[in-house]
């Protein structure tokens, strides 16, 4: 076995190849606008320049295009993938593109805009590093538009960027765009996103999307392509606090590793370190790590993002479920939630409901004990005691749990701080929650 | 708490590892009777390969299932075998020729052995009861795998329904099902060929031998290079002839095509297809060719 960090890069096989990703790591976007706002003409554009679509994928989709007597080549259609969706001209479900620049590879979740597939804009949302917002130049922020930044915030999408489109129709005309900047700038101000970006571009004609244009001189910023190569994807909440959540025991009972007893997992925030001292919860047992395997190899650190198996010093129990932290600071651990809940079942989530909690890698049973704010995120209306909650209406809620969790704020690590509700039932999910707080009822959103 | 933590450097491979690694023990964790789905080709090692890492030094904790359509790349079985032999892992083989027989699935002369899989594998995971099927299905491969979940539920039949998938968030993934139903599990979703390759290099794996350039007998037929074969009798005008080729998937060899390629290493195909202009299923795969939605429609019914 060799030692060393598991943060060294790997050599690559190929360092030099045209158009090969190279290890500058991966960023998770997500889209949002709607069809009208140019989005999948910018994503295509994307596609395009980045050579992730192929001959015969365009080829298919300008023959649709022609068939179905467009004018123009319908970009929709390559992502659009489903029958249903191509019938009716309407993206449902989020779909997932790829592609890579020298410089970094990409996945991009490219979720429908209307308001009755919120759940899909959250879904999609929920893994992104970067969120994007397409406007129209000539309309400035709609409802839509605002609904989305929201939908941002609340999932805790680390880079919020608004891309000002079709400024071709606008004459590229500073003043539009700089009306546009200014009043999102100041709406994000009051949702605290933490990272604000904003580019004037034209899909249609690639102004500003990969390179930078002759036709707005006035902007003296990057383009597009190059804010997304270089956005930090840096974890965020590094300093709050170590979390590596039990997935599997991992016991050979044989050969020459009969003793062997690891936990394996993935480190979901900060990093561990051998001779660390860590906390299992939540039976609160302390001991410290003594080592940190993979494969074929053992190291002295795992940092956040990496899947490893945690060799402890003491024999103390620990099984699936479990939560190891740093002991300095360990996360609460509380039978009772309150959280912001985006609902996604037809029917309404109401108050005394039993539920299925998944959270790490623990489900336990919950019941709903109170309803607090509802926010209606067309109007971005509070609702202050609302009775229900609705498909695709996000709410403050108070729940009682079946057994302790070890969670965090969402605030502060979205991966302790998060779960979804399932219909004991049907096995559906049918809700997403973002813990504001471990205890009482205190209804904000 | 460390405070001189080195920044988290982590390559896209490694995001991408991690991330498969993560679903796989979540499977195993939660589900009672999970089963690899092996077909011996590329993307299929690399999750192998995902499952060892897994649960190393421990062997994996399920097994292996493999539909046979008969009509399979003798080197492809040869590199299951080896896998196989490796890792002390059990093989169930599901095969498409005793499904026939046994009037499982129906050989009306038209139907493609692709398609007879279906059938054939519905019946193996029913019959040995398995709940969870690990699939090497990558989103970029096709647009009706893009849209689908990472866990893909199963009904009772076996069907896929794309307009009423479970909404999928962070890395929770819920395993819920009923009694007859099951799930099917693709670690693999978020990579792209170009990954697979980077990551077949990095991990130095034991793939089939005609991924690489080879001399081959083959014809054109529909505007794809297939092999010479028993399986795959010659029509009128087509002519077989040697070229310098390789396969850039590899499934049923009737409707399998290869590319003309020079592509010799791990690195030479990283860069012939970092260039390559037309997807791995556009060029070679005839099951995919039929309809825009062929694959939607395979996957209703149950396909990988």
């Amino acid at each position: 076995m060799s030692t060393d960090t598991l943060t060294t890069p790997l050599p690559e096989q190929s360092a030099t190849s045209v158009g090969t990703n190279l290890d500058l790591g991966l960023l998770r976007v997500a889209t949002a606008g709607s069809v009208d706002d140019g989005k999948s003409t910018l994503i295509g554009r994307l596609l395009l320049d980045s050579k992730a679509i192929f001959e015969d994928q365009l080829e298919a989709v300008e023959a649709t295009s022609k068939a179905k007597g467009h004018d123009h080549t319908d970009l929709a259609l390559l992502t659009d993938g489903l029958r249903s969706e191509r019938e009716q001209g309407i993206t449902i479900d989020v779909a997932y593109r790829y592609f890579a620049t020298p410089r970094r590879k990409f996945i991009l979740a490219d979720t429908p805009g209307h308001a009755q597939y919120t759940r899909n804009m959250v879904t999609g949302a929920s893994t992104a590093d970067l969120g994007l917002v397409l406007v129209d130049a000539r309309h400035g922020l709609t409802e839509q538009s605002r609904r989305h930044t929201v939908l941002l915030s609340l999932l805790q999408v680390p880079h919020i960027t608004l891309v000002v489109n079709k400024m071709d129709l606008v004459d590229f005309d500073e003043a539009v765009y700089t009306q546009i900047r200014d009043d999102f700038l100041a709406f994000a101000e009051q949702l605290q996103v933490p990272a604000v970006a904003t580019f004037p571009i034209s899909a249609l004609a690639g102004d500003n999307v990969v390179e930078t244009s002759d036709s707005m001189p006035w902007y003296t910023g990057t383009s597009l392509l190059e804010h997304l190569e270089t956005a930090e994807n840096a974890d965020l909440f590094e300093d709050k606090g170590d979390r590596f959540p039990v997935q599997y025991v991992i016991r050979p009972q044989q050969g020459e590793h009969r003793d062997y007893r690891g936990y394996a997992g993935r480190v979901e925030a900060g990093t561990f370190t051998v001779g660390q001292e860590i906390v299992v919860l939540p039976s609160g047992v302390r001991t410290t790590i003594a080592g940190i395997d993979t494969l074929d190899a053992t190291h002295d650190q795992a940092v956040s993002g990496q899947s490893v198996t945690l060799r402890l010093a003491d024999e103390v129990d620990v099984s699936r479920g479990d939560l190891i932290a740093d002991a300095e600071h360990a996360p609460e651990v509380t039978r009772e939630v309150t959280a912001t809940i985006c609902w996604m079942s037809t029917g309404a989530l109401h108050s005394r409901q039993k539920l299925l909690l998944k959270h790490t890698t623990r489900t336990v049973k919950a019941v709903v004990d109170g309803l607090g704010a509802r926010l209606d995120v067309n109007t971005l209306e509070r609702d202050g005691e609302a009775s229900e909650l609705g498909l695709n209406e996000v709410g403050t809620v108070s729940l009682r749990l079946s057994q302790p969790l070890a969670v965090d704020a969402y605030a502060t690590h979205r991966a302790t701080g998060s779960f979804i509700l399932i219909d004991p039932a049907t096995g559906n999910t049918v809700g997403a929650g973002m813990i504001s707080s471990t205890h009482g009822v205190e209804y904000t959103i | 708490m460390p405070t001189a933590a080195p920044q988290a450097a982590l390559t896209h491979l490694d995001v991408l590892e991690s991330e498969s690694i993560h679903i796989i023990r979540e499977v195993a964790a939660e589900f009672e009777r999970p089963v690899l789905m092996f077909s011996g080709g590329k993307d299929s090692i690399v999750m192998l390969r995902l499952a060892e890492r897994a649960f190393a030094p421990a062997k994996i904790p399920f097994g292996l299932l493999q539909v046979d359509t008969g009509f399979d790349f003798p080197e492809v079985l040869a590199t299951r075998d080896r896998w196989v032999e490796r890792l002390g892992i059990d093989l169930h083989v599901a095969s498409v020729d005793e499904a026939i027989a046994q009037g499982i699935v129906i050989d009306d002369g038209k139907t493609s052995r692709n398609r007879l899989q279906i059938g054939t594998l519905l019946h193996a995971i029913e019959e040995r009861g398995y709940t969870a099927a690990f699939g090497g299905g990558r989103r970029d491969e096709e647009k009706a795998r893009a849209k689908e979940r990472i866990y893909s539920h199963r009904d009772d039949f076996g069907q896929w329904d794309p307009k009423n998938q479970r909404p999928e968030l962070w890395s929770l993934y819920n395993g819920r099902i009923h009694e007859g139903e099951h799930m099917r599990v693709f670690p693999l979703s978020n990579w792209t060929e170009l990954d697979i390759w980077q990551y077949i290099g990095r991990e130095q794996l034991d793939i089939p031998e005609i991924y690489y350039s080879h001399q081959r007998r083959v014809f054109e037929r529909d505007g794809m290079l297939l092999t010479e074969s028993e399986h795959n009798p010659l029509r009128a005008g087509e002519v077989a002839s040697e070229r310098t080729v390789r396969f850039r998937t590899v499934g049923d060899l009737t409707l399998t095509g290869c590319v003309e390629s020079p592509a010799a290493t791990v690195t030479e195909i990283i860069d012939e297809i970092s260039i390559a202009r037309l997807t791995e299923r556009g060029a070679t795969r005839g099951d995919d060719r039929f309809s825009e939605a062929a694959m939607e429609d395979r996957k209703k019914e149950g396909y990988f």
